[in-house]
């Protein structure tokens, strides 16, 4: 039992990190409450499923047509309807609430509620430790990490990465600075929505896309970033696998009670919280930055 | 002045007069999903089909079928779809309901027909309360009729009566005294008895109950619960589950290569859209359905082949509201009213064979459960078509194949 939860715990983790790496840079890092993160997410698996199915482009173009359509949508919303309201967080939130349920509501009308299935980009799977692993599973281990050294990478070594995090820390200081802030808040959504059109490209396939598909992983990227600590990318990581073995040690030794998982991985963050309220390794972070 | 009152007169009249000659029927169900879909495509096919024959025959007077559709949204949201309904009794005033998928939706609405006295006849609930509430206060409720599904109690004797069925096959070609069965079912009110239920039985009929996972009804991942029952060494996952978790479970379960077989109620492996939402992985999973190209009835094979031929699909058990139509059509002109009380009484007493049971009812108004009657079919997906393979003297049926180990 006890590689089945090593092994499961890793892999699920690993899908929750890459759900959760863009959400973090918007919502830990750059302090943007965009509720409709996940509903982006869910944008790029439709758009890639449409792309694959329908058109018959490969999964190459199929993906990166989805992520770079979606991204420039993002920033098309990012202006006409977050923009307008920057300066109040509730104001975002409601927009980007309303923006969530839009997105959710039209693709109800285009495709019905009906749930669909994308093929795998990589078929088959292999034993280890005597556990199945389905390749499609390995990929998104691979391409989680891929994506959390690129945006270590953007925040740590280039400007636009500075941009970012000195506007996080005290927007109006940046805008005296003479830093088009506005920019820098584009640029922030549009990366992370970029992360999430990859996500949605790389994760669909083992989930059912599906027009309520945005509101699961919203909660858990929520409990990943807040736990992991706000505006820190490890944090992220490893709020990710504790919410991953969470899981899969309730599923194993509850067997009857599978469907609590999500409630105890969400009770496991309030008691983190409770203990140290600015998550494992918010405070910490942001003092070394 | 006066000739404009006259001729206000005159239209209303004439409005009132072409409105008595149709026959309203609500159609209920969540029409932006496959079980609403059903529902209206197997109206349409019984409106039309009604309809071109001259209508029905209501004591000499031959009158048209009207659809009204209504959107319950029961799916998302139960007080949608009493607003739906309450929308057709009083602004359409429709004269029949039928429909309703979601157990606790179709609860509440049952509540709204009845204080309407409106004859309601369920397609698509399967919850004991529905039929208890007319056996304890049948002067309220007498105008709700289960036609599809048969009640979750009898459901269960059905999966029962396949499991042991299943076992048998198993016991033969592996050779093993006491196949091992893991209970995979979603945590939802209509599941409780039907655990509690195969926990009993099951080691009655010579089978080891290895454990029972309970997954959420909208996870979407059950990779930790399949790891689990991978290990526990199951010969059958008994399924319950009416969410998108089926699909995930047959995904999974194909992408994990598992050699345990999955057998019970998988209600989105009931729809054509199964094997491609599961992105081809769902070899050999089966479920409890209604409809195939087989003779359950002589009006199955027509019915099922004129549905493929007209929406390019399969039916799925929804689409007996042409059944419903056709139950209220026959006994409308039995009686030659449409009088709610006189057409109850005369439900009661039928039996009417339609395209997917011979149906009957008993004081609850439920379906009296029968095999080759109302008990509904079981198929398994082989190779992207879901084949049908019990009961198994049912002229059509196919064998249940087993991955290779």
């Amino acid at each position: 039992m006890l590689q089945d939860i090593l092994v499961t715990g890793l892999v699920n983790g690993g899908v929750y990190a890459l759900l959760a790496i863009g959400f973090s840079l918007i919502f830990g890092v750059a302090r943007i409450v965009n509720i409709a993160h996940t509903a982006f997410y869910m944008l790029a698996a439709y758009c890639f499923y449409a792309l694959l199915t329908r058109t018959g482009l490969g999964f190459l173009v199929s993906g990166v047509i989805s992520v770079v359509a979606v991204t420039a949508f993002s920033v098309l919303c990012y202006r006409l309807v977050i923009e307008p309201v920057r300066e109040h967080e509730s104001a975002v939130l409601i927009a980007t609430i309303a923006l969530a349920l839009v997105f959710q509501e039209l693709m109800l009308f285009i495709f019905g509620g009906h749930f669909l299935g994308i093929p795998s980009t990589l078929e088959g799977s292999l034993r280890f430790l005597g556990v199945s692993i389905p390749y499609q599973r390995l990929l998104i281990l691979v391409v989680a990490a891929a994506m959390l050294v690129l945006v270590w990478f953007i925040l740590y070594r280039t400007r636009l990465g500075l941009a970012i995090r000195a506007t996080a820390n005290d927007l109006e200081v940046a805008n005296l600075m003479g830093m088009n802030v506005n920019r820098v808040a584009m640029a922030t959504v549009a990366i992370s929505v970029a992360l999430a059109s990859v996500a949605g490209v790389v994760v669909a396939p083992v989930f059912v896309v599906d027009p309520f598909m945005w509101l699961a992983p919203l909660v858990t990227m929520l409990a990943i970033v807040v736990l992991g600590g706000l505006g820190s990318l490890k944090g992220s990581l490893i709020g990710a696998l504790i919410i991953g073995y969470v899981e899969a040690i309730t599923v194993f030794v509850l067997p009857a009670g599978a469907y609590l998982k999500g409630a105890v991985a969400l009770l496991i963050m309030v008691v983190v919280l409770l203990v140290r309220p600015e998550g494992l390794f918010g405070v910490v972070f942001e003092e070394e930055r | 002045m006066l000739r404009s009152i006259l001729a206000a007169v005159a239209a209303a009249t004439f409005a009132v007069g072409a409105q008595a000659q149709t026959i309203k029927i609500a159609i209920l169900g969540p029409m932006a999903f496959v079980q609403g879909e059903n529902h209206w495509a197997g109206a349409e096919m019984a409106r039309d089909e009604i309809n071109k024959g001259g209508g029905i025959n209501v004591g000499g007077k031959r009158m048209q079928v009207e659809l009204i559709r209504a959107d319950t949204n029961e799916i998302a949201s139960v007080p949608d779809a009493t607003n739906a309904i309450e929308r057709v009794i009083t602004r359409d005033k429709v004269d029949f309901l039928i429909g309703g998928f979601r157990s606790e939706a179709v609860l509440a609405m049952q509540e709204v027909a009845m204080d309407y006295k409106k004859l309601f006849l369920g397609v698509g609930a399967a919850h004991s309360k529905l039929g208890l509430n007319v056996e304890q206060n049948y002067e309220r409720y007498k105008y709700w009729f289960r036609v599809s599904p048969t009640k979750d109690v009898d459901l269960a004797r059905t999966l029962f009566a396949v499991m042991g069925s299943i076992g048998q096959q198993i016991r033969t070609e592996l050779k093993t005294d006491m196949p091992k069965v893991a209970i995979l079912a979603e945590k939802a009110v209509w599941t409780e008895a039907l655990v509690a239920a195969a926990q009993k039985n099951l080691p009655a009929m010579k089978m080891e109950v290895v454990g029972t996972w309970q997954p959420s009804a909208t996870a979407t991942d059950v990779t930790a619960e399949l790891s689990a029952i991978d290990r526990a060494g199951a010969h059958i996952v008994f399924t319950m589950l009416s969410g998108p978790v089926g699909i995930s479970v047959a995904r999974q379960m194909g992408e994990r290569n598992m050699k345990a077989v999955a057998w019970g109620i998988n209600v989105e492996g009931q729809k054509e859209e199964f094997w491609q939402a599961s992105a081809g992985k769902a070899q050999f999973v089966s479920t409890l359905d209604t409809y195939s190209e087989v003779e359950m009835t002589p009006k199955t094979i027509p019915f099922v082949q004129a549905f493929k031929q007209r929406y390019k699909k399969a039916p799925t058990y929804t689409a007996a509201t042409y059944d419903a139509i056709m139950l209220l059509k026959a006994v409308i002109e039995q009686e030659g009213t449409t009088n709610a009380d006189k057409l109850v009484a005369a439900i009661e007493k039928i039996e009417h064979i339609g395209t997917g049971a011979t149906a009957s009812w008993d004081k609850r108004h439920d379906l009296n459960w029968a095999v080759g009657k109302t008990a509904g079919i079981a198929v398994q997906w082989q190779d992207g078509k879901k084949v049908p393979f019990w009961p198994p003297n049912v002229k059509g049926m196919q064998p249940f194949k087993m991955p290779t180990r």
